[in-house]
């Protein structure tokens, strides 16, 4: 027998947990796919430098008492197959699994933009940071600047200072006009007020922006601009994150319609194939509050609870207008543009400069002459920054969705030609 | 007039066409609308094919082009001489290698045989039990698309270079889609599955073909392998087939091929397809079944219905030439396929015949004297 879920929920951060606790008492089977090895996403990434937050231990509790959902963790989606499939694998195989309804819940990544000295060892992303000191990475005592764009860069700061780090500078891009504004309406969400607090924290500057990261064999230093103002700050780390870019793929490969790089859906989470529902944040960026609302209306209308997702809609209005508040105050400058030098690398897994890209008038075309995105990250970096950096779009995905063992893709023999997309709704 | 020649399409076909014709002192206006064709998918292996003497004859030339040019190219256009392995799965397919070789060795082409050991010996990744493979030193790699932006550009100021779609062709004019009219003596259709657009009449089908590449596994493969079968199978069948075929490309990645599908135009990777190609692949080199695979597409193959380009005048068309239909061999052959072009326009004695590649086989025979450009026009 091929294994067959009622609901297969791609994705177990936020909105992906939420999504299989709401449909858990329909008592239909739910599987739990993510490809790290435990829940949580991002936002609650376990490892041994973590305490989880209470709310987001009770959802793997909750996870756990639910007999009908299945967790597989550890495992990647590699391809959409026919008859409803997608193609998986984790440490050990590749396989194959069915489903009726299908829920992407896969998150966001986030924007890197390139900077002279950008891919010096030492150099990481603000939630790369983040994850790595939840994974164990030892930073105490060492001098971290954050730099970038959002509130992510305070998470990230926080995350730094409760390992033991000395975090010197968080250089927020946006004017102070912006961020004192947006602080000023945290109120209207009691939940996030408290997160207000963190733009008081003494290395807080805004409209600073990093303009290079110094060092030879690993980062030594980081140059900061602030209006006419240059600074140079002798540290260990630097983090940075210019805000996030939805993860589409899978649903563009599936045939979701994509509206201004996120997945688009309707009042009740669905894509416009009939059996695709999708959640959090590759449908927009919003925040943990507004993805665990999200996927809850989005397990209940997929298991066809309709009702009881639509009693969450006026708590998802209320966190999209927060979001539309962050999205305001946190737009980037398009000086952050300039920021390049001719030699600096966009591409890391080519190597491709961005003089090898600026002359070109379209995705396609740098790719193919500078190899640009032709690497193992298959241009999930690079394809967002030359997105930002040009206004070029990525073509479609194709599969391997991601780097996928060959004998993985040999499971695709047994399926039938040609990959079938589900039917739009209309 | 706008400009001595104008060549439809900036594949690797219309930029050794421009680059020869350039070099003969015309002025080139090459367009093209980038919507992307062969050159930009395919492998880029140049290998001499010898399913019969034309196309042994026009693939063995534009080779050994390719080697001398090889000194003046870009690192970008990641030229190699690393030689081919035709692999034999089984007795009758040595004997296959054999005859090959005779073939080859009366052609002047350096080739040997290697039995088991010696298969063992050079390539260790490849399956026990093998009986032999037959070598072939002159062939290469190449990554096209550079090598034909190489060509466009090293020519300097005689080609001239212009983005738009050719929406139709009146004798010497050529009318763009945004109704731009531009006009020359000689026009040169060079743009591969999309040329029946603008000759309706030619015998151009798009044949599908899938690809993979593999992360960074360096120094795993050293030729370019390829099974014997191909010969038989994939080549000839009008059915889907696929064929190993393993090529190492300087990165360390290993280039997976191929599939080849008539009757499809949708470029989508289709799964089973590419797990066929790939169950293939594994089965002459095990070990290929644990590494990674990061992209795989799809390009089309112009295919004419005898495997050989279309080379020449239309015959019933004055003034435009055509240089289409070059299959699975096009990056192989192209330097040839601009040579025996140019000869013919400026009525010369071509390199080697041109007949098996003249448009009058499919087209019927020629209502009026050919176009030609005396010789001294240029220069
Ligand atoms: C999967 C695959 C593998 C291959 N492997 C090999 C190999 O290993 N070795 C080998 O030698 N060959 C190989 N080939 C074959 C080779 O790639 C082709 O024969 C060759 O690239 C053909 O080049 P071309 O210039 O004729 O056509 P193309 O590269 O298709 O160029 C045609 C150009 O014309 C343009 N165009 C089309 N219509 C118009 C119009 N109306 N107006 C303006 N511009 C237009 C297109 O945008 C395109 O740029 C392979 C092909 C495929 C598909």
């Amino acid at each position: 027998m091929s294994e067959r879920y009622d609901l297969l929920i791609v994705g177990a951060g936020p909105a992906g947990l939420a999504a299989a606790l709401a449909a858990a008492d329909s008592g239909l089977a739910i599987a739990l796919i993510d490809d790290n090895p435990a829940p949580g996403g991002q936002i609650w990434r376990d490892g041994p430098g973590v305490r989880l937050p209470a709310r987001a231990r009770r959802q793997r509790e909750a996870l756990a008492r639910h007999a009908n959902i299945t967790l597989l963790s550890g495992t990647r989606v590699v391809a959409c197959a026919d008859d409803r499939r997608l193609l998986v694998e984790d440490a050990d195989s590749g396989r194959l699994i069915g489903y009726r309804k299908l829920l992407l819940c896969t998150g966001a990544r986030e924007l890197l933009l390139p900077f002279p000295g950008w891919t010096l060892p030492g150099v990481t992303g603000a939630g790369g940071l983040q994850a790595l000191i939840k994974g164990g990475l030892p930073v105490r005592g060492e001098r971290v600047v954050i730099a970038g764009s959002g509130p992510l860069l305070l998470a990230s700061a926080a995350t730094a200072q409760k390992a033991g780090a000395q975090v010197l500078r968080v250089a927020e891009q946006a004017s102070h006009a912006a961020v004192a504004g947006f602080a000023a309406r945290l109120l209207q969400w009691p939940g996030k007020a408290v997160q207000a607090l963190g733009l008081h924290q003494p290395g807080y500057r805004c409209n600073a922006r990093v303009v290079a990261a110094l060092g030879s064999e690993r980062l030594e230093a980081v140059l900061i601009q602030r209006g006419g103002r240059r600074e140079e700050l002798p540290c260990e780390r630097l983090a940075c994150g210019f805000g996030l870019v939805p993860n589409t793929q899978l649903g563009e490969a599936l045939g979701c319609e994509v509206r201004a790089g996120a997945l688009a859906v309707d009042d009740l989470q669905r894509t416009r194939l009939a059996e695709v529902f999708a959640a959090g944040e590759c449908t927009g960026f919003g925040g943990s509050e507004l993805s665990l609302v999200e996927g809850a209306i989005a397990g209940h209308a997929a298991v066809g609870q309709t009702a009881r997702a639509e009693a969450l809609l006026p708590e998802r209005a209320r966190w999209r207008r927060f979001a539309r508040q962050l999205a305001r105050s946190f737009a980037l400058d398009p000086a952050l543009k300039d920021l390049p030098r001719p030699d600096t690398l966009v591409c890391r897994c080519e190597d491709v400069p961005y003089s090898a890209l600026a002359g070109h008038d379209g995705w396609v075309g740098a790719k193919l002459a500078s190899r640009c995105g032709m690497g193992a990250c298959q241009g999930r970096v690079c394809g967002a920054v030359a997105g930002y950096l040009f206004g070029w779009t990525p073509t479609r995905p194709r599969l391997p969705l991601s780097p996928a063992r060959v004998d993985t893709l040999l499971c695709l023999e047994e399926t039938a030609l040609p990959s079938a997309t589900g039917e739009p709704v209309e | 007039m706008n400009a001595d020649v104008i060549i439809v399409g900036s594949g690797i076909i219309g930029a050794a066409c421009a680059d020869e014709l350039a070099r003969r002192g015309l002025e080139v206006l090459v367009l093209d609308d980038r919507r992307g064709g062969a050159t930009a998918a395919g492998m880029g292996h140049l290998v001499a094919l010898d399913d019969n003497p034309a196309e042994l004859k026009l693939s063995d030339h534009s080779i050994g082009r390719w080697r001398e040019w090889a000194r003046d190219m870009d690192q970008g256009c990641a030229y190699r001489n690393n030689g081919s392995l035709w692999l034999a799965a089984n007795e009758q397919e040595m004997a296959v290698a054999e005859a090959k070789l005779k073939t080859l060795r009366e052609a002047g082409m350096a080739c040997e045989l290697l039995g088991a050991e010696a298969l063992r010996a050079t390539e260790p990744e490849l399956r026990d039990g093998l009986p032999g493979a037959l070598k072939v030193a002159g062939d290469g790699i190449l990554y096209a698309p550079n090598a034909a932006r190489w060509l466009l550009t090293r020519g300097g100021r005689r080609i001239a270079e212009r983005q738009g779609r050719v929406a139709a062709i009146e004798a010497d004019e050529v009318r763009l889609d945004d109704g731009t009219r531009l006009r020359a003596p000689v026009v040169v259709l060079a743009n591969g599955i999309h040329a029946p657009e603008l000759a309706p009449d030619l015998p151009i089908e798009p044949k599908k073909g899938h690809l993979l590449i593999t992360d960074r596994y360096p120094g795993r493969v050293s030729h370019t392998l390829i099974e014997l079968g191909y010969v038989t199978s994939a080549h000839n069948a009008s059915g889907p087939s696929v064929a190993c075929n393993i090529q190492p490309r300087p990165t360390g990645q290993l280039f997976i091929g191929s599939s080849r599908q008539f009757g499809t135009s949708d470029p989508a990777v289709d799964g089973p397809m590419l797990a066929r190609m790939l169950r293939r692949a594994v089965d002459y080199m095990p070990g290929l079944a644990k590494l990674n695979g990061i992209r795989a597409w799809t390009g089309f193959r112009a295919a004419s219905p005898d495997g050989l380009p279309l080379i020449g005048e239309h015959p019933r068309r004055p003034g435009l030439w055509l240089a289409v239909g070059h299959e699975g061999l096009g990056v192989t052959t192209a330097p040839g396929t601009a040579e025996l072009l140019a000869a013919q326009l400026f009525g010369e004695t071509p390199p080697f015949a041109a007949e098996p590649y003249l448009p009058e086989r499919f087209l019927g025979a020629r209502d009026a004297q050919r176009t030609s450009i005396p010789s001294e026009a240029g220069r």
